[in-house]
């Protein structure tokens, strides 16, 4: 069924057709509803106009802190709620159009959450779990059950002792390999990683990012990879997009963004990773306090209450995303010789 | 480390069995740990481990009748499991405090956190309300909230997790303890925030001169605050050291493992991790032995049917591993597997 809302293939090397998924101006506010506790007309800006592609094959980490807006975006582009506005198109096609129903995307898009056990359904075995998307999509039951212990003996689980668990049975480690079988059961391309190995003990955690590896090479898939751990997603993305409070601050290649970021939020956030050295502690926290609430967010650049390099400029105008060098953009005024920020690159200043 | 001093916390022999279940599940197997006057340990472990059920029987926080203790247990000199009734709110607060994970969870929501530490003051001091307020104020600052006069009147969904965390530890030092038990303090943080917690929990110790175990499953955490390390698994302290030598010197499979398994400074992009197979043990069908030898690619007859002692190979370290001698070559000693199969 899949087959015949299937895109065309993607082009060779060279020819560049449209990415394999874009999001263009993806905004989504949440309205607080007035009630005992009320705050009338206080509204989450959870997601606040957010554009990036994701190239066919390809690992784009997405990275920040609670209240950046990271699990919304990933529940909005599976279409898990409905943007306020912007649009998804996955291979150049609109997505929810004649052109391709919501139904065929989420064939091609499929989600690994953090909660390998909420994720899953307590009363089916692990097989019927994984055949279950299959068949609503009519695959026949045999097949699917037959495409299920297929992929459980891929994600490194034998059928024959596993297939007939039900998931409290498992381990997390375990459950997490199940919750990634079920996620490639429609043969996706793109599977969206939502802090898909956060829960899971550091033993663990590196099993299930080599698993991922291997099947991304075996199945040619594209990965989404959210997580807030940034040396895991430095080891898994080929590219890596940083939020702020709803709004993207810096997206670009992975070693380039590690090795040399220019925002200041990018900065203090690799600031923050722990040495592992005690002789070199870190003395001084990078930034002072919480991330703001996404309630009533700041003006203008939304970094500006916390960034040591703040002006003027930055309370007043919200920087836009402009590209510094190839596959690099940054949204700081500092990067945009026109703003008028003291600092800002190439200024007369 | 004060050699000369008495430590201020033993625990020797500790064994925990919880019988409530349809399993005896052992949760610790004779743990020996003593904490020195001043002196920053850390639990590291996995869940499971026994780090937080370590941390809890300090306090004797573990329901009395579906838990079976053996062991001893001694802060400042006093038996805690002899302790009764007075003694042993007492030895709460008073002599030891705990910062939990999740203070949201650990503070009353119903309560303003200034009155949730006046309250805790009052209980353990015999003075007035106004002078407890002044020393919560006080608190406030020295766990450096800012405007602490206005957040003092706040509940505790009124706070950011940082500022809640920070009113934790100030509610914890409220009873002016000898020993801080941190389990997890900065794991439900933000990594900006993390940091914040753990420079002002440094600073704390060193100002106040407390003796703390930190319990953690982070490495880097530990080797952040930390003066010795003690990795546990499956119920077991299975090595101890100063962080340096643990970090850079482990001597057992599993901490070899746990270091090297660590996608740390991007020198492994996009390659295979080396990783432990296999997973953390079941606790109510523990293997006779070793409880590591099922993951373990050092592992002979004898690991799987006796569990070996606790052995020093120098100064303060030890660690628990029938092939201890044949682990100094660290991760080239110890192989990881690349093998999916679990």
């Amino acid at each position: 069924m899949a087959a015949a809302t299937q895109s065309p293939p993607p082009p060779a090397d060279g020819i560049r057709g449209p990415p394999l998924l874009e999001v263009v101006g993806l905004v989504k506010h949440f309205p607080i509803k007035s009630g005992l506790f009320g705050r009338a007309g206080a509204i989450v800006r959870a997601v606040d106009g957010v554009s990036f592609a994701v190239e066919a094959g390809e690992t784009l980490g997405i990275v920040g802190e609670s209240g950046c807006g990271k699990s919304t975006t990933a529940r909005l582009i599976m279409n898990l709620i409905a943007p306020d506005r912007g649009t998804i198109r996955f291979s150049g096609k609109p997505v929810g159009t004649t052109a391709l129903s919501l139904k065929a995307y989420r064939a091609q898009v499929q989600m690994v959450f953090q909660d390998s056990y909420a994720s899953l359904n307590p009363r089916m075995t692990i097989e019927d779990s994984i055949a279950y998307g299959p068949m609503v999509h009519g695959i026949a039951a045999s097949d699917a059950v037959r495409r299920a212990r297929r992929l459980l003996d891929r994600v490194g689980l034998d059928p024959r002792r596993f297939a007939g668990r039900y998931p409290h049975e498992l381990s997390g480690g375990q459950r997490q390999r199940v919750n990634i079988a079920r996620a490639l059961a429609l043969e996706p391309k793109v599977l969206l990683l939502d802090e898909a190995v956060s829960a899971l003990d550091k033993s663990v955690e590196a099993q299930v990012l080599n698993l991922l590896l291997d099947l991304k090479d075996e199945f040619g898939l594209t990965y989404i990879f959210i997580s807030h751990d940034l040396e895991v997603v430095r080891f898994m993305a080929s590219r890596v997009m940083v939020m702020y409070l709803g709004l993207v601050a810096e997206i670009g290649p992975t070693e380039a963004l590690y090795a040399g970021s220019r925002h200041p939020y990018t900065q203090a956030l690799l600031g923050s990773l722990l040495s592992m050295d005690p002789d070199r502690r870190t003395e001084k926290a990078p930034l002072a306090g919480d991330p703001p609430n996404p309630i009533d967010p700041p003006a203008g650049c939304r970094f500006h209450t916390r960034c040591a390099f703040a002006e003027a400029v930055c309370s007043a105008r919200v920087p836009a995303p402009r590209p510094t060098r190839a596959g690099y953009e940054v949204a700081c005024h500092m990067a945009d010789q026109d703003s008028g920020h003291s600092r800002a690159e190439g200024s007369a200043a | 480390m004060r050699p000369s001093a008495e430590p201020i916390l033993a625990i020797a022999g500790l064994t925990v069995t919880f019988t409530g279940g349809a399993k005896p599940v052992r949760a610790l197997d004779g743990v020996d740990l003593t904490l020195g006057r001043g002196e920053v340990v850390a639990l590291l472990g996995e869940s499971g481990s026994g780090k937080s059920v370590t941390l809890r029987s300090v306090l004797r926080l573990h329901p009395q009748k579906t838990t079976r203790i053996q062991g001893s247990i001694r802060v400042d000199g006093i038996d805690v499991m002899a302790l009764r009734g007075r003694a042993l709110t007492d030895l709460r607060g008073r002599t030891a405090s705990m910062v939990f994970q999740e203070p949201m969870l650990a503070l009353d929501p119903v309560y303003t956190v200034g009155r949730q530490i006046t309250e805790a003051i009052l209980q353990h001091e015999a003075i007035s309300t106004a002078e407890a307020h002044a020393r919560a104020l006080d608190l406030f600052e020295r766990v450096r909230i800012p405007s602490p006069a206005r957040r003092l009147a706040a509940y505790p969904h009124e706070m950011s997790g940082g500022m809640r965390q920070r009113a934790m530890i100030a509610l914890a030092l409220s009873s002016r303890p000898k020993i801080l038990l941190a389990d997890e303090p900065t794991t439900a943080l933000d990594a900006t925030v993390q940091v914040q917690i753990l420079l002002l929990l440094r600073e704390l110790q060193r100002e106040l001169g407390l003796s703390v175990i930190f319990v953690t499953h982070d490495i880097s955490v530990a080797v952040e605050v930390a003066d010795r390390i003690a990795v546990m698994y499956a119920g077991r302290i299975v090595e101890i050291g100063t962080v340096r030598d643990v970090i850079r010197a482990p001597r057992h499979p599993y901490t070899i493992g746990l270091l090297s398994t660590r996608a740390h400074g991007g020198r492994l992009t996009g390659k295979r991790l080396p990783a432990i197979p296999g997973s953390p043990p079941d606790l109510a069908n523990l293997p006779p032995g070793c409880a590591f030898a099922p993951r373990c690619a050092l592992v002979l007859d004898r690991c799987r049917s006796a569990a070996p002692d606790a052995e020093p190979l120098g100064p303060g370290h030890l660690v628990r591993c029938w092939r201890s001698a044949d682990t100094a070559g660290g991760s080239a000693a110890v192989p990881l597997s690349s093998e999916q199969r679990i």
